[in-house]
């Protein structure tokens, strides 16, 4: 309608702004007010899981709310009456491995496939890109035969020595990061003399800290959170991972519940702090995983 | 040696590690896993050929084999559908330039994906817990009292979709960054045609999104199809066989019946199915001139 009628005089028009703005500041407050609603269902289970852990048993079924005595002693507890100490011991143990493993294999891969020119390159390429969709119960029950013909079955070996071998998200997102670091660099290494390994090592693994940052923070991440893994390659409870020891402490009848709770939090703060110190790595990593170039 | 040579033997070489963890890990178990299905094999005598039998049972024979695929389903279709358009919404309200503190918002709803599995099953046990749990004790301020969830076969389903949409932050963090890449210029362009912000979200905003889109809801169906431990955890597949999900009734015929043929042509029909889903994707793409 605007866009036919004339503008003769100011008066109106400047009306039609004023009520804009207070359009958008209605529309505004909605969108806090939405947002507020939605943030509130996100965190209560979170302060839910923190409170819990504060409770003793009986309190813990009879008030959802705010503990009435905070029972520090859950988390004394918690790491006595369970192996704690073994299974951090453990995840970690696998975590340092996984971690050396990702960095060495994935910077590697993801170098052959952004920064040299060879054929077959992209083809060979999408097939990694295919295999990011193959659903993991596909290949679970030949890789648990694999594993238990070759006697791994029962050590850390099924969790740590296939992270030597590429992940194809972070193929993709270190992949990602190296196209983009000017090639004139590369090239005057190479008149200088340098090979392609030196020309990876010297010049683009130390520019490409944040992406490396966030395949390290990915790798604590799933390695930290993996189930189903351990649950069916670790058969010695000596060699359980966190993850699998709560579970089984679950499983058992009547288990200590503010005390899985303390250990919740225990097992999630680390997470926390992690994803506070580097929030930026998270993010950046999560939202160009979305943008295929 | 000329360049062409030198530069495929060290492409080659430098993915080296990949090929290798391809074969492996990847190549082999799918055919060996092929071979099994055709085999009776409960490891601890050697497999025996069986031919089709593993395939005709499941498809002919296994009641259950239809519900778990129908449970599956009911999460792809209502939990992926719920989730996207919920994400989308709080992805749309974040992406509004007037609003303040944006990444306190965004830190907000990515915190629950951080919480390791195990630990989201144990609260979530609790936050649906029928008499104390936090959502019943809510329900129950404005009078009505909540269902059962987990213990319920009617409402079981229903909870592990709100805990996928609770653990949904990276779908949103995502749709945030696909908004934040549209331009500014085509919500001003419609502006100028007189397009409300209704108008604006459904003939720009959905269509500019579209890959995004398609990206999300692709990673999250094959979330779906792996979706092991929270099930595994919570409801081990009841109550009722409610909540066997593919990955579950898979695990469980491998490791806990040791009928590991049998779980190997589950294995291949998920594989089919999810080269399925690919090859839609792939179509989708190009129709929607979306290509690397």
């Amino acid at each position: 309608m605007t866009s036919t009628s004339p503008v003769p005089d100011v008066g109106p028009s400047i009306k039609k702004v004023k009520s804009k703005t207070r359009a958008e500041k209605l529309q505004t407050l909605i969108v806090y007010v939405l947002l507020i609603l939605f943030s509130l269902a996100f965190i209560v289970p979170f302060l839910w899981l923190i409170s819990g852990s504060l409770k003793n048993s009986s309190e813990l079924f009879s008030n959802p709310g705010i503990p009435k005595v905070f029972q520090w002693s859950n988390y004394k507890e918690a790491f006595t009456a369970f192996p704690f100490l073994l299974y951090l011991k453990n995840t970690l143990l696998i975590l340092v491995v996984n971690i050396f493993g990702c960095f060495i294999s994935n910077t590697l891969i993801a170098y052959g496939f952004a920064r040299i020119k060879w054929k077959f390159r992209d083809a060979i390429f999408i097939i990694v890109l295919t295999t990011m969709l193959l659903p993991f119960q596909v290949t679970m029950v030949p890789l648990f035969l694999l594993f238990q013909k070759l006697g791994w079955i029962g050590t850390f070996l099924p969790l740590t020595v296939p992270a030597f071998f590429g992940n194809p998200f972070f193929i993709f997102l270190l992949r990602q990061f190296f196209l983009g670091i000017p090639y004139e660099l590369s090239e005057s290494a190479r008149i200088d003399g340098a090979n392609e390994f030196k020309i990876f090592w010297r010049i683009v693994l130390p520019l490409s800290k944040p992406a490396i940052t966030t395949v390290i923070i990915f790798t604590f991440l799933n390695t930290w959170g993996d189930f189903i893994g351990p649950l069916i390659f670790l058969s010695n409870n000596k060699l359980y991972t966190l993850s699998l020891g709560v579970q089984q402490i679950m499983s058992v009848n009547d288990p200590r519940w503010p005390l899985l709770l303390a250990v919740g939090v225990s097992m999630t703060l680390p997470v926390l702090i992690i994803f506070f110190l580097m929030q930026k790595y998270f993010i950046q990593g999560i939202a160009m995983s979305g943008i295929k170039e | 040696m000329n360049l062409k040579r030198k530069n495929l033997r060290n492409g080659l070489l430098f993915i080296s590690p990949w090929i290798i963890g391809f074969l492996v890990f990847t190549a082999y178990p799918l055919f060996s896993s092929l071979y099994y299905s055709f085999t009776e094999y409960n490891v601890i005598s050697p497999p025996t050929f069986v031919g089709w039998d593993n395939y005709k049972q499941l498809l002919f024979q296994d009641k259950l084999f239809y519900k778990v695929l129908g449970n599956t389903l009911y999460l792809v279709v209502f939990g992926i559908g719920l989730t996207t358009v919920v994400t989308i919404f709080i992805a749309v309200l974040l992406n509004n330039k007037n609003i303040k503190g944006l990444s306190f918002f965004r830190v907000v709803f990515f915190l629950p994906t951080l919480v390791p599995l195990v630990i989201l099953a144990i609260l979530w046990i609790w936050v649906l817990q029928p008499d104390n749990g936090i959502v019943n004790s809510f329900l129950h301020l404005f009078g009505t009292n909540g269902p059962g969830w987990f213990s319920s076969p009617g409402w079981a389903k229903p909870a592990f979709i709100l805990m996928m949409i609770w653990g949904s932050g990276r779908m949103i963090i995502i749709y945030l960054a696909g908004l934040q890449g549209i331009s500014a210029s085509l919500y001003e362009a419609a502006r100028i045609d007189g397009a409300g912000p209704i108008q604006q979200f459904f003939q720009i905003t959905l269509p500019m999104l579209k890959p995004v889109i398609l990206f999300n809801v692709i990673t999250g169906i094959i979330a779906v199809l792996q979706q092991f431990a929270e099930a595994f955890i919570i409801t081990d597949g009841g109550p009722d066989g409610s909540t066997t999900f593919y990955a579950l009734y898979l695990y469980q015929n491998a490791f806990q019946y040791s009928k590991m043929g049998y779980a190997s042509a589950m294995g291949w029909i998920l594989f089919v199915i999810a080269l399925v889903i690919m090859l839609v994707l792939f179509r989708l793409t190009k129709r929607w001139g979306y290509d690397g």
